[in-house]
C-alpha cells in the first residue's frame, strides 16, 4: 500500500517509534510526561515471541529472518479510546507506556505526548543511526584504479 | 468513534486460566457434576461460565462457529481480540457456542476412525443447570447421575456413535457441566 494513502500511517509510525525506542527512554519520558489519564487494563502486559518476516530488497518472497521477544498490553481511556502497545523486548511497563500513548495520542492530548514523547524519542533514534552509519563510514574502504594506459 | 468491548478478560491470566482449565476437565472426567467458573466478564448474552471457556480453551488454532443466538459483532469482537480464533463454518469449528435451539448440531465433525479427536465440543448455554432430568451412566460416574439435558434423543444417538461424536459442555450463569460422547442418556 502505498504510504501516502494509509489512513493509518500515522499510527504506524508512532506504533514503531515507541515498539524500537529503548524500554528506558520510554518509560522516564513517560514518568515526565504531565498528562495523565484514567485507564483500564484490557489486555495485561504479556511477553512472547514473534517470528520477524523479511524481503530482500522488499522485493521477492519473504523469508523467516528470526524469532525475537516482544511484551505487548492494550488499554482502554475513561472516553473509551483504545490503545495497544507491542514493543520489542522483555519490559512490560515499556509495554504498557506504549499502550497508553498509543490510546493519548488518538485524543485530545495527542500534542502533549508528541512534544514530549514521541519528539525526543525521534531525535534520539535519529542520534543512534546517524552515530552507527558513521561507525561504519568510518570503515569505508575506497578503491582508485589508476590509469593503466591502454589507450 | 467505533468502540468495541474489550474489557472482561481474565484479571490474572495463568492462575484464572488454570482454575477453568481444572473445572472443565474435572467436569469431563465427571460427567454430571456442576462446578463454578469466575473471572470473566464476557458481553451479554455470554454467560460468565461460557466466557471463561472461551478465554481457557480457545486460540488462533481452534476454528470456532457461533450460532446465531451469539453471533453478534460485540462477541465476535471480543472473542478476537482475547483468543484470535477464527470464525468458521459448522464443518470445520474445533469449539461452537450457542443456545440448544440455535447450534446446527447436525452440520458438525464427529472425528474420523483414524482421528476421532477431530471432533467438535459444543458449549451449550442453558437457561438453568440442576442436577435432575435425565439420567447418565457410563465412565466416570458411580451407578448413576442426573442432569438437566435440553434433550434426550440427540445424545444418546451421539453416545452410539462412539468412539466418535461431539463432547458436550452445558453453561448457565458461572456453573459448567460436560457431557463427553462415552455418557449413556436415559
Amino acid at each position: 500500500m502505498n504510504i501516502m494513502s494509509d489512513p493509518n500511517a500515522a499510527r504506524k509510525d508512532w506504533l514503531g517509534l515507541l515498539a524500537k525506542s529503548p524500554a528506558d527512554d520510554v518509560t522516564r519520558l513517560w514518568a515526565a510526561l504531565p498528562v495523565k489519564s484514567d485507564h483500564i487494563v484490557l489486555r495485561a502486559p504479556e511477553i512472547g515471541g514473534v517470528m520477524v518476516r523479511g524481503r530482500a530488497g522488499a522485493v521477492g518472497a519473504a523469508f523467516n529472518l528470526g524469532e525475537m521477544t516482544v511484551t505487548r498490553a492494550s488499554v482502554k481511556l475513561a472516553d473509551r479510546t483504545v490503545g495497544h502497545g507491542y514493543v520489542q523486548g522483555r519490559s512490560k511497563e515499556h509495554a504498557l507506556c506504549a499502550a497508553l500513548a498509543d490510546a493519548l495520542l488518538q485524543t485530545g492530548a495527542a500534542e502533549a505526548v508528541e512534544a514530549g514523547l514521541l519528539t525526543p524519542l525521534r531525535t534520539a533514534m535519529a542520534a543512534r543511526k546517524e552515530a552507527r552509519a558513521a561507525k561504519a563510514a568510518a570503515t569505508k574502504v575506497d578503491f582508485f584504479t589508476m590509469v593503466r594506459g591502454e589507450d | 468513534m467505533h468502540t468495541p468491548i474489550l474489557e472482561g478478560g481474565f484479571a490474572d491470566k495463568p492462575v484464572d486460566a488454570a482454575h477453568a482449565f481444572r473445572a472443565v476437565m474435572t467436569a469431563m472426567a465427571r460427567p454430571g457434576d456442576i462446578l463454578d467458573v469466575t473471572g470473566a466478564q464476557p458481553p451479554a448474552p455470554l454467560s460468565i461460565a461460557a466466557g471463561a471457556l472461551i478465554l481457557t480453551l480457545w486460540d488462533p488454532e481452534t476454528p470456532v462457529f457461533l450460532a446465531n443466538s451469539h453471533n453478534t459483532a460485540e462477541i465476535r469482537n471480543w472473542i478476537t481480540f482475547h483468543t484470535g480464533a477464527p470464525l468458521v463454518d459448522p464443518r470445520d469449528a474445533a469449539f461452537a457456542i450457542g443456545t440448544w435451539n440455535t447450534l446446527p448440531v447436525g452440520s458438525f465433525s464427529r472425528g474420523t476412525s483414524e482421528y476421532p479427536d477431530r471432533s467438535a465440543t459444543l458449549i451449550i448455554e442453558l437457561d438453568q443447570l440442576t442436577n435432575s432430568g435425565a439420567v447418565l451412566r457410563g465412565p466416570g460416574i458411580k451407578d448413576q447421575a442426573e442432569l438437566s439435558l435440553p434433550e434426550a434423543d440427540a445424545f444418546q444417538e451421539n453416545a452410539r456413535l462412539f468412539p466418535l461424536g461431539l463432547d458436550f459442555i452445558f453453561t448457565s450463569g458461572a456453573r459448567l457441566a460436560a457431557l463427553p460422547r462415552s455418557t449413556k442418556v436415559s
